[in-house]
């Protein structure tokens, strides 16, 4: 146990590198962040000045250097464009995300298990039928493009949800949040549909399938022999069979969810990280991007991990045969 | 929300006697946010837009682009001294923490403006001395006679020097010291509003400054103003199409029609002082990206005149621009001294001129070259040149179009590696010679900073300089007009249109546009 | 599973299509016979868009700004064309854009699907036969990458080849690096598939056998051991092309896609988006349409296909 843990440690830090090194190389490269510094009537002379003050010239690997140090302190400088550090932004930016991503999570996770079991236990109903061929146009359309359909209809047609925004924000320390105020809400409800609806039908689609699976084993076909109800066995015993998978996709969503954020954030104008990550890649602005791609990686890392744990402890077989770890 | 504004303004009118009591507040949007409220760390339309509802200047333009005094109530040139400016200053005016504005914080924002941490120093660069009379007079040195040096301060902010001292922001935010200065997120200017809480990029609050000097002169009818910007165009016109919010500083060109015809909207415009237009080096004995090897197409005056007559204006300013564009035929916009509608003729299109044009050039096949392009700049710079593209394709000009965004184009042509690109060049001075002096003059360490075409003509450069020190105002006319007919005749640049300016709001507001595209909210009035 | 006496069996192979499982339950599927036939009919019109499209979107000069914003099936003011599906901002034919476009998703679909799979497979091969080391990295490798999600290891990778490639070769690379960007993003799902059936399928006998008798191990794998993982690898990519023509699209949307000047539907949905409150419905609705209709099919194949291959589903 202590093994596997300090094995999956020193994986993360390696993974950590690496992101480290590829968001640094990454954006070194793009565009030129000088220009975005000063006015257009800035001379050759003070833009090379500028450059050199800022290190720009340095041999690369001293620059990398100089990153990963200051990432292990926190420090991504100053954001080119706000002349804030990137770390103070990023941070305020930060519950916007994560509230989004945690909304839009536990609805789809919720009504995905309930409509995979659905749909399951019902295979040849009309309705299973119509919510999986439903889930199939869900899957089959870009999510930009369902945002933009849904400001269209509910916020420039009937003008009854806000097109942008969070709406009014509680502070609770560093935390801001929408969760506490009418128009915080009836902003949320749209960007969680669009960002939500792609995990709903991926999760619906994945207990619907890991039930069918279940249901078709022999203990369950025990379990009805010894008389249990349907309610029984489908719940007691089927769908809590199928949890360890879907809790396993669920948490390796939560990722995909906040990296996906960057084009819901972008349609919505949602005030997040994925916004300043797009709007630093248009203005060059490197500390942000570098400092946005570590902090991804990181989520993700910790994402895995726990998952990989969860895992660990939740399936006993596992503890034995450790090699024959698998999704 | 309705019931609590007008209880609001109901409250607030009993207390108030005098002036317009309304509460009202303004919720706006535009693409871009202020990129810091250090008033002089960026030159930059948007930056500018927020610190002239919190920071005030000596002077500025109103909606007629005329001269205004503002902090400063009268300017003159020494009777004893043409190189000296004599401002005075507003009595009575204070900051918005209390301190009275005097000469001293006049002296100390020129010179912070004119620091190398500035990057309003541009402006600046004839100005010398900056001294102090009496507490509100001052006095501006400059290197030679400047009739036009007030031109120059419209933008230029005056902080208070007392709070800069306390908060140790003497200096304008520089990059290099790797800090968030004081004056990045917080102001203390003598302006029509104070800063409340700003998130950039975000959400930015005012409220109104209640002991503003300008109180009674100006309507100063919004008691409250949340600015959000919002960078997708569909979104922000939904914004406004869903009420969310009043004023929208940038609507979508091709969404003015649907929200003009909005209940409850209207769209306000107004020519811009701006003109966009296309550049060709002409300067190098080969282009970089043509089929043609040994000599340069563009260094042909025929070839240039060919580009010129291909191109289609008037289905640009119909079909791409929906109307919202004067067609142009020289590159400054109608506002800027020195301009004619004479001089400003679009030139008719001719396609079997243009292609005989090229043949007798040697070119009867055309050639190839690579257009560069913005594609967030301008409004639809990447239509524009996608539009162009085509129509240099039916002379035989087989254009590669090359758009991106403006933080890689605008790097690429200061570095002179573009064979031919978009530009948009505005004209704050509102003279000839800001035109010249970027886009005309000889490239070199004095001028012709933005020169990327390679052109140069000593006659013209001798004409450029000589202006500068000319104080007869006929004399100097006759100068700029002849320096336009030269750079005319050579066809330096191929213009495209003089951009226009929307601003869309509910119309219950009453708010002409103003052609540098600064609102100046405490000019907004309302409908009653 | 087949035994390796009923393999070496060699029935006409459309006698044996015919006969077989797949093809009954394909038959009895009047919506997959559909959306196979849609597939099809769009790949073919992609293929021969230069052939059959009215005019050609990619060359400039045949444009008329004139003609823009034509409303389908209204006759153009100044020059009494009409279109189908109407003009776009250039005067562009959105019905020859929309072929052209088609062109250059399904492209960008198949070639990174191509890619993917062929890396997928050769190092799930090579770690479910191999073992040990090589397994243990590739699989460590394939973890790592499947904790980021597509789209963001698609962005970096398409970051990355901006950094390298000079900007005025990009517009013509671009659709390169679409295609190596999902594709690399997109490989793991089959090398993990491949891994776990080599690895069941090398203890059998007739793997055994032939290793006895000396049979190289790369014929090995590609002669026996790889037909038989096919069946999965056919659903990954039949389900993986949807989402590469959907990922396609999104990158474009955020701008890091295909250039205008040679449209993908992603980057025709994104130019068309701005019109749409302006009442030029038709310059988003058909590529968004088109879009629609041919990730619908091609999941409806794929989820088909997956029953179909799955025969305790059934």
């Amino acid at each position: 146990m202590l093994a596997f843990i300090i094995r999956r440690l020193l994986q993360s830090i390696l993974v950590m590198l690496a992101v480290a090194l590829v968001s640094f190389g990454l954006f070194r490269f793009i565009g030129d962040p000088i220009h975005n510094m000063v006015g257009q009537e800035a001379t050759a002379a003070e833009r090379e000045q500028l450059r050199q003050d800022l290190g720009l010239n340095d041999p690369v690997p001293l620059q990398f250097a100089r990153f990963v140090g200051n990432a292990l302190r926190g420090e991504f400088g100053l954001s080119y464009r706000m002349a804030r550090p990137v770390t103070d932004v990023i941070m305020e930016r930060l519950p916007a995300t994560l509230e989004l991503a945690l909304i839009s999570g536990i609805g789809a996770l919720a009504l995905g298990i309930a409509l995979g079991v659905y749909t399951a236990l019902r295979r040849d109903g009309w309705l299973s039928q119509f919510i999986m061929s439903a889930s199939l146009i869900g899957v089959s359309l870009p999510i930009f493009l369902i945002g933009i359909l849904l400001i269209y209809v509910f916020a420039v047609e009937l003008q009854v949800l806000p097109a942008f925004g969070r709406g009014e924000t509680v502070r609770i320390g560093w935390w801001t949040t929408g969760l506490l105020t009418e128009s915080g809400l009836k902003s949320l409800i749209m960007p969680a549909i669009t960002l939500g609806l792609y995990q709903l039908t991926l999760i619906m689609r994945l207990v619907r399938a890991e039930m069918l699976e279940v249901l078709r084993t022999d203990y369950i076909k025990f379990a009805r022999a010894r008389g249990l109800s349907d309610r029984a066995v489908h719940f007691g015993h089927a769908l809590k069979n199928t949890l360890l998978p879907v809790i396993t996709i669920a948490g390796l969503q939560i990722g995909s969810i906040i990296a996906f954020a960057i084009v819901t954030e972008t349609v919505f104008q949602w005030p997040g990280v994925g916004l300043l990550f797009i709007t630093a890649i248009q203005f060059v602005d490197i500390p942000v991007m570098a400092a946005y791609l570590v902090l991804i990686a990181l989520i993700f890392v910790v994402i895995n991990l726990i998952v990989d744990l969860l895992y660990f402890a939740v399936d006993p077989r596992l503890r034995v045969q450790r090699s024959g770890r698998g999704h | 929300m309705r019931m609590s504004k007008i209880a609001a303004s109901l409250a607030l009118a009993s207390m108030l006697a005098c002036g317009s009591a309304l509460a009202e507040t303004l919720r706006w949007s535009s693409a871009g946010d202020s990129l810091t409220m250090d008033p002089h760390a960026q030159n930059e339309g948007p930056t500018h837009v927020l610190s002239h509802q919190v920071y005030d200047t000596l002077v500025f333009r109103d909606q007629e682009m005329r001269l205004q005094p503002r902090l400063a109530t009268e300017w003159y040139i020494s009777p004893d001294d043409s190189s000296v400016w004599e401002f005075k200053l507003r009595e009575g005016v204070s900051y918005h923490n209390g301190n009275p504005f005097t000469a001293d914080d006049v002296v100390f924002s020129i010179n912070r403006a004119k620091h190398d941490n500035s990057d309003m120093k541009g402006l600046l660069t004839t100005v010398v001395e900056v001294s102090k009379v009496d507490d509100y007079t001052v006095r501006m040195r400059t290197d030679g006679p400047n009739p036009l040096l007030p031109n120059n301060l419209t933008n230029l902010f005056i902080m208070d020097r007392e709070w800069a001292e306390a908060n140790n922001v003497t200096l304008p935010q520089n990059f290099k010291g790797g800090e968030e200065t004081h004056a990045v997120r917080n102001a203390n200017g003598t302006g029509p509003f104070r800063l409340v809480s700003r998130e950039p990029d975000v959400r930015t609050e005012l409220v109104r400054n209640d002991e503003y000097w300008g109180r009674d002169v100006f309507p100063m009818e919004v008691s409250r103003i949340i600015h959000t910007p919002i960078s997708s165009a569909a979104t922000r016109a939904a914004a406004l199409l869903s009420g969310e919010i009043d004023f929208l500083l940038d609507p979508p060109v091709q969404d003015l029609e649907r929200l003009n015809n909005a209940r409850g909207l209207v769209v306000r415009s107004a020519p811009e002082n701006r003109t966009i237009f296309l550049g060709m080096q002409m300067g190098l004995p080969e282009l970089r990206t043509s089929d043609v090897k040994g000599k340069n197409p563009f260094a042909d005056k025929r070839v240039r005149e060919a580009m010129n007559i291909a191109i289609n204006r008037d289905a640009i300013q119909r079909v791409v621009m929906r109307g919202q564009s004067v067609p142009a035929g020289i590159v400054m916009a109608p506002f800027v001294d020195g301009y004619s509608a004479d001089i400003d003729v679009v030139p008719a299109v001719d396609v079997n001129r243009a292609k005989a044009l090229l043949s007798e050039a040697g070119y009867p096949n055309g050639f190839t070259v690579t257009l560069a392009c913005s594609n967030d700049r301008y409004i639809n710079d990447e239509a524009i040149c996608q539009a162009v593209t085509g129509m240099f394709g039916q002379i035989g000009v087989r254009v590669r179009l090359d758009a991106r965004s403006r933080s890689i184009h605008f790097a690429e042509l200061q570095r002179g590696e573009l064979d031919f690109y978009l530009l948009g060049w505005g004209v704050p001075t509102m003279d000839s010679h800001y035109v010249f002096h970027y886009l005309f003059e000889t490239r070199s360490e004095r001028g012709g900073s933005w020169n990327h075409t390679g052109y140069s003509n000593a006659e013209a450069d001798a004409l450029i300089d000589a202006m500068t020190r000319e104080v007869d105002a006929d004399k100097r006319a006759e100068m700029v007009s002849s320096v336009w007919s030269m750079v005319q005749d050579d066809i330096v640049y191929l213009p495209i249109h003089h951009q226009m300016l929307n601003w869309a709001m509910k119309d219950n507001i009453d708010f002409p546009v103003q052609s540098e595209n600064y609102p100046y909210f405490k000019l907004l009035k309302y409908n009653k | 599973m087949n035994t390796l006496t009923e393999k070496s069996k060699t029935d006409s192979l459309l006698a044996r299509i015919l006969d077989s499982d797949i093809f009954h339950s394909f038959i009895r599927s009047p919506v997959t016979v559909v959306s196979a036939i849609v597939t099809v009919v769009m790949i073919v019109a992609a293929l021969s868009a230069p052939l059959i499209s009215p005019h050609n979107p990619f060359d400039p000069a045949t444009l008329n700004l004139m003609e823009g914003f034509t409303p389908p099936m209204v006759a153009n003011e100044f020059t009494g064309n009409v279109y189908w599906f109407g003009t776009d901002a250039q005067g562009r034919d959105i019905f020859s854009a929309i072929l052209y476009g088609s062109r250059v998703s399904l492209l960008v679909g198949f070639a990174a699907v191509g890619l993917a799979a062929v890396l997928g497979i050769t190092l799930g091969l090579m770690s479910g036969y191999l073992g040990g080391w090589v397994d243990a990295l590739i699989m460590r490798i394939a973890d790592v990458q499947l904790s980021f999600p597509a789209i963001l290891i698609a962005l970096l990778i398409f970051g990355v080849f901006k950094g390298i490639i000079p900007p005025a070769m990009q517009d013509q690379m671009a659709i390169y690096v679409l295609i190596l960007a999902i594709g690399l993003s997109d490989w793991v799902q089959y090398a993990r598939t491949v891994r776990s059936s080599t690895m069941a399928e090398k203890n059998k006998e007739y793997v055994q056998a032939a290793r006895v008798i000396g049979v190289p191990a790369p014929l090995i794998l590609l002669r026996h051991i790889l037909p038989n993982v096919m069946g999965p690898v056919l659903v990954i990519a039949t389900i993986g092309l949807a989402l590469a023509i959907i990922l396609e699209s999104t990158l474009s949307f955020l701008g890091v896609g295909v250039p205008p000047t040679q449209p993908s539907l992603g980057t025709l949905i994104r130019v068309g988006q701005d019109y749409l409150f302006s009442g030029e419905w038709w310059i988003v609705l058909f590529p968004g349409m088109t879009l629609l209709i041919l990730a619908l099919s091609v999941n409806l194949l794929g989820d088909w296909l997956r029953d179909a291959l799955n025969p305790r589903l059934r």
